[in-house]
Order: C-alpha cells, then sequence, then structure tokens
C-alpha cells in the first residue's frame, strides 16, 4: 500500500517519455520483470480519457472491476475492497478516480487509469453509501453503525468533519439517502429518527446543519432532483413521501403522494426500493411504489399524482433513459429476473425480458445508447443496444451488484 | 395411558427438534444459503452484521428462543421493514435457516 504512489507515478512517467527512451526504459522493465519484481505491472497505466470508463461492483468477493464502455471490455480487476454488499460509487470531478462505499464502513478510492485501490479507510462499523460534493474537494459517508455521516478529504482521504446523527431524544439513528446538493452542501435523512438534515460544508471546519423534523415513519432512501432543487425521502413505516424544497425557505418537509396505496393490500416487501436516479420525463417522475406491484408518476409541479403503472413486480430500481424517452425497471425478489421498459409518452410497457435471476442493477451510457445490466445468478453483465432493445454484449462478472459510469462524475446528486 | 403417549410425543419432538430441518435436502440447503447470502444480505448484510436490519451473528442470536427467530422469519415483524417469508419458506426451511444462522454456517 505504501509503495503504490511511487508505482503509479514511475508508470506515468514511463509513459510521457521519448520513443527511444521508451525503449530503453522498456528494457530495464523487461529485465526487471525477469528478476521477479512485481512493481513492474503497473508501468501499465493507461494514457486516455476516462469519459467512457465506469466501474462494476462484484458484491460477494470485495473485488471491482474497471470497464470501458466503448469497447465493452474489462479493463482492470481491483480487489481487496471488503465486504460490497450494497455497495456505491461516486467519481472525482476529473473522472479519474472512483470512491467505493463498502458495507463494512471501507471507503475506496480506485485509480481508473491504473487500476489499482490508491487508499482505503475504514471509517465506520457499517456504511450505506455516499456523495461527493459539487466542487469535488470533499467525499461524504453515510453510516448506520455509529449513525452519522463522515466527510472526508478527497485527495488524502483524511476525516474533515464528523455530523453524528442524535435525534431530539440524545439516540442515535442510521443515516440514508446522502446526496450532494450545490453549495457545497450535503443532504441526507434519518432512518430511526425520521428527519431530513442539511449540512453546508463551505467551511468544513465549521458545518452548519439545518434539521426538517417529524418528515414521516422509516425513511428508507432519498433522491436529489438533478437540477439540485427537490429532495425526496420515501417512507417506509407510511405510504408517502417528504419533500424539501432547497430552492424554498421553507421550515418543515412538506408530504407528497400521502396515503398513495391507501385501501390497497400492501404486499410483504423483500427488497427495499431505492430512489438514486430521479426517473425524470419532462415534468413528470417515476417512482417505485413501496409495496405494491406499481410505478407512480408524480407531476413535479404540484406533486400530484397523475398516473400508477402496474408492473410486473414490486419496482426495486426505475431510471430514466438519459433524455427521459422511457424508464427502465427491475424488480424484487422472487420476481428478480425481469425487466421492463415504460415508454414515458404513452405510459405504457413496450418491452418486458428476463436476463435472469438476480437483476440488481441498470445503467445507461451517458447518451443513452446502451444500457448494462447486471445479472447476479449468471454471474454476468449484459450489454442491451436501446434502440433495438437487443443484448449485444455479456461480460463476466463475479456476483456484480451496481454498475456505475464516470459520467455520474458531472451530476448532481450522483 | 392416553396422556403418558402425549408426553412421550412430546418428549419424542423436543429429541427430534433438529429432525424438523432434517427434511431440507443439501440442494434446498445451498438454496437457502444462497438466499441468505444475497437476499437476506441485503438488510442483514452479506456477512450478516446487519445494515438496515440487525445483525443475525450467532451471538447475537443466541439469547433468542426458537420459537420467536423461526416466527420472525415466517410471519415478519409489523412496524419494521421485515417481511413474512410463510409463502416462500415452508417451516422445515425456515427451522433450518434458524439453526444455520445459529451455527454461523456459510460464514
Amino acid at each position: 500500500m505504501l509503495i503504490a504512489p511511487a508505482r503509479r507515478s514511475y508508470g506515468c512517467f514511463y509513459l510521457r517519455r521519448s520513443a527511444l527512451q521508451a525503449r530503453f526504459v522498456g528494457w530495464f522493465l523487461f529485465i526487471l520483470l525477469l528478476t521477479g519484481l512485481t512493481f513492474t505491472v503497473h508501468a501499465e497505466c493507461l494514457t486516455r480519457g476516462t469519459g467512457d470508463l465506469g466501474v462494476v461492483i462484484e458484491r460477494a468477493s470485495g473485488s471491482v472491476q474497471v470497464v470501458d464502455t466503448t469497447a465493452r471490455t474489462r479493463l482492470f480487476l481491483v480487489e481487496g475492497l471488503g465486504d460490497l454488499s450494497h455497495a456505491s460509487a461516486v467519481f472525482s470531478r476529473d473522472a479519474r478516480y472512483a470512491y467505493i462505499f463498502g458495507r463494512d464502513g471501507g471507503l475506496s478510492k480506485i485509480d481508473l487509469l491504473c487500476g489499482e485501490l490508491v487508499k482505503r479507510v475504514v471509517q465506520a462499523g457499517n456504511s450505506i453509501g455516499g456523495a461527493i460534493s459539487q466542487d469535488g474537494s470533499l467525499v461524504a459517508v453515510s453510516n448506520y453503525e455509529p449513525g452519522g455521516v463522515k466527510v472526508f478529504d478527497a485527495g488524502s482521504l483524511k476525516l474533515v468533519a464528523d455530523l453524528p446523527a442524535h435525534d431530539a431524544k440524545g439516540g442515535t439513528s442510521k443515516v440514508v439517502g446522502l446526496v450532494d446538493a450545490p453549495g457545497q452542501r450535503f443532504v441526507y435523512t434519518l432512518y430511526d429518527a425520521g428527519e431530513i438534515r442539511i449540512a453546508d460544508l463551505s467551511d468544513p471546519a465549521k458545518p452548519a446543519v439545518q434539521v426538517f423534523r417529524n418528515i414521516g415513519r422509516l425513511p428508507y432512501d432519498a433522491l436529489i432532483s438533478p437540477d439540485g432543487r427537490f429532495y425526496i425521502a420515501g417512507l417506509f413505516g407510511e405510504d408517502g413521501l417528504a419533500l424539501v424544497d432547497l430552492w424554498g425557505s421553507q421550515k418543515t418537509a412538506r408530504r407528497i403522494l400521502d396515503g398513495y396505496g391507501r385501501g390497497q393490500q400492501k404486499l410483504p416487501v423483500y427488497k427495499m426500493p431505492h430512489l438514486e436516479g430521479w426517473a425524470m420525463a419532462g415534468r413528470e417522475a417515476f417512482l417505485p411504489a413501496v409495496g405494491q406491484h406499481a410505478v407512480l408518476v408524480v407531476d413535479s409541479e404540484d406533486w400530484q399524482q397523475v398516473a400508477r403503472i402496474p408492473v410486473h413486480g414490486q419496482p426495486v430500481f426505475v431510471v430514466a433513459e438519459p433524455g427521459g424517452r422511457r424508464v427502465w425497471v427491475n424488480f424484487a425478489h422472487p420476481r428478480n429476473d425481469t425487466v421492463q421498459v415504460i415508454d414515458t409518452h404513452s405510459r405504457q410497457i413496450v418491452h418486458t425480458f428476463k436476463p435472469g435471476k438476480g437483476v440488481l442493477h441498470m445503467e445507461f451510457t451517458p447518451r443513452g445508447e446502451a444500457v448494462w445490466i447486471s445479472v447476479r445468478d449468471a454471474d454476468a453483465v449484459q450489454v442491451y443496444d436501446t434502440s433495438s432493445l437487443t443484448q449485444v454484449a455479456t461480460l463476466a462478472a463475479e456476483k456484480p451488484s451496481g454498475i456505475f459510469f464516470s459520467a455520474r462524475a458531472h451530476r448532481t446528486g450522483l | 395411558m392416553r396422556k403418558t403417549s402425549k408426553l412421550l410425543f412430546v418428549l419424542v419432538m423436543m429429541v427430534n427438534l433438529p429432525a424438523l430441518s432434517a427434511g431440507v435436502d443439501a440442494a434446498r440447503q445451498a438454496e437457502l444459503l444462497h438466499l441468505l447470502k444475497h437476499d437476506c444480505g441485503s438488510c442483514h448484510g452479506m456477512t450478516r452484521k446487519g445494515g438496515l436490519g440487525p445483525s443475525l451473528l450467532p451471538d447475537k442470536l443466541r439469547a433468542r428462543p426458537q420459537a420467536l427467530l423461526v416466527n420472525t422469519v415466517l410471519e415478519g415483524r409489523p412496524g419494521t421493514p421485515m417481511p413474512p417469508w410463510r409463502g416462500l419458506l415452508s417451516e422445515q426451511d425456515v427451522h433450518w435457516l434458524v439453526e444455520a444462522l445459529r451455527q454461523g454456517k456459510g460464514l
């Protein structure tokens, strides 16, 4: 670990030299290789852009693949990242590094060009995801155990600020739904306490935290609209969602879609829906209904439900293609072998297909010509052409879960 | 006589309690361990250290009565996200699963 930076810089040095020198250095490296010194491997840092790269989480083996979405191949396998169940990633603003948030509290920084783990800190006992600040200087992690948010310097991963999640009675709360917002802010939700908080880290030494209490029971996840204006937390303990308008000056969270499932038998929920990745088409938002085989369509002007689309199972992810023409939906256990595509204009399901058991995540290439789908039980990532809706590639991956492309580096809330 | 046989039945049942899970064959056991890791794991952690749901490590379960644990899995826990697994899992499955959790099987 300690010699990693040295290896990396050596590799870049090598690639920048003239051909003659390169040949000489190449021979030198070859001899080193013969002598069995392993660091020569790292001379293979790539010199290319990272705009079409991404990472695939291999949840069970604690490893991450660095992938090329143009060639549709794996570039590197980075190992030793701990427990990656429910792991997620954000990218540095230059899109060279990925920050991986593991379940075991591990925060890992990966170099996409060199395919190596640059730094890893275990910052809590149990955590659930993170975010990177507007200016890219801070990485925040939301924790279950001990509950709260920790903020790190994006370069060194040194702790910058600690935001504990004590509720009014002094108890601690698990933190979910952490996102970045304009103005060097992080917004997050306290699961046990039922609160939304906005932390302003313009001065990291003095974080200013605004608290919205009594937002509803058991908020399990949250999202922010791509313009950074609306933060919405889904409630597990009640039918409805809690909304904070970050452009406004409100003191309380507003309840929307109150009682959307009223009068309907709630089904057992075998997997919590995810709210990350706001599915927005025009002014309409598409959201997963908790405990129902339905996607809800909401008008973002007045937050009234305008439609309820019956789907194959309980939705987990409802994600829009870039541009919002269609949304793609995957489902909870035991119906997690299927994906459905909804045309947002007609609100009709236009395609249903079965990639295989354990469809866990879907990620679109930046302009949406392809979607990558992780199929856990098939140990594969399948790539589909979104125009023809046909499968165009398959990559082997061990129990893949989250897929994250570097274009997220430049999007609020991702 | 009747009373004795009833008592005998209860005694046999107690001794044979693990036998309730004996009907779970090797293939089903593998399926259940897979479910435990990947589906239960989404809330309780793949390493069972907990997440949104509590830890399921052996030392956390030691003090909990068998009936309570079996009942929690089968019927769920109202007021929490723990769903009832009855319908997807048989009682035999659940007895085997709880025993597997107690022994830290598959960790």
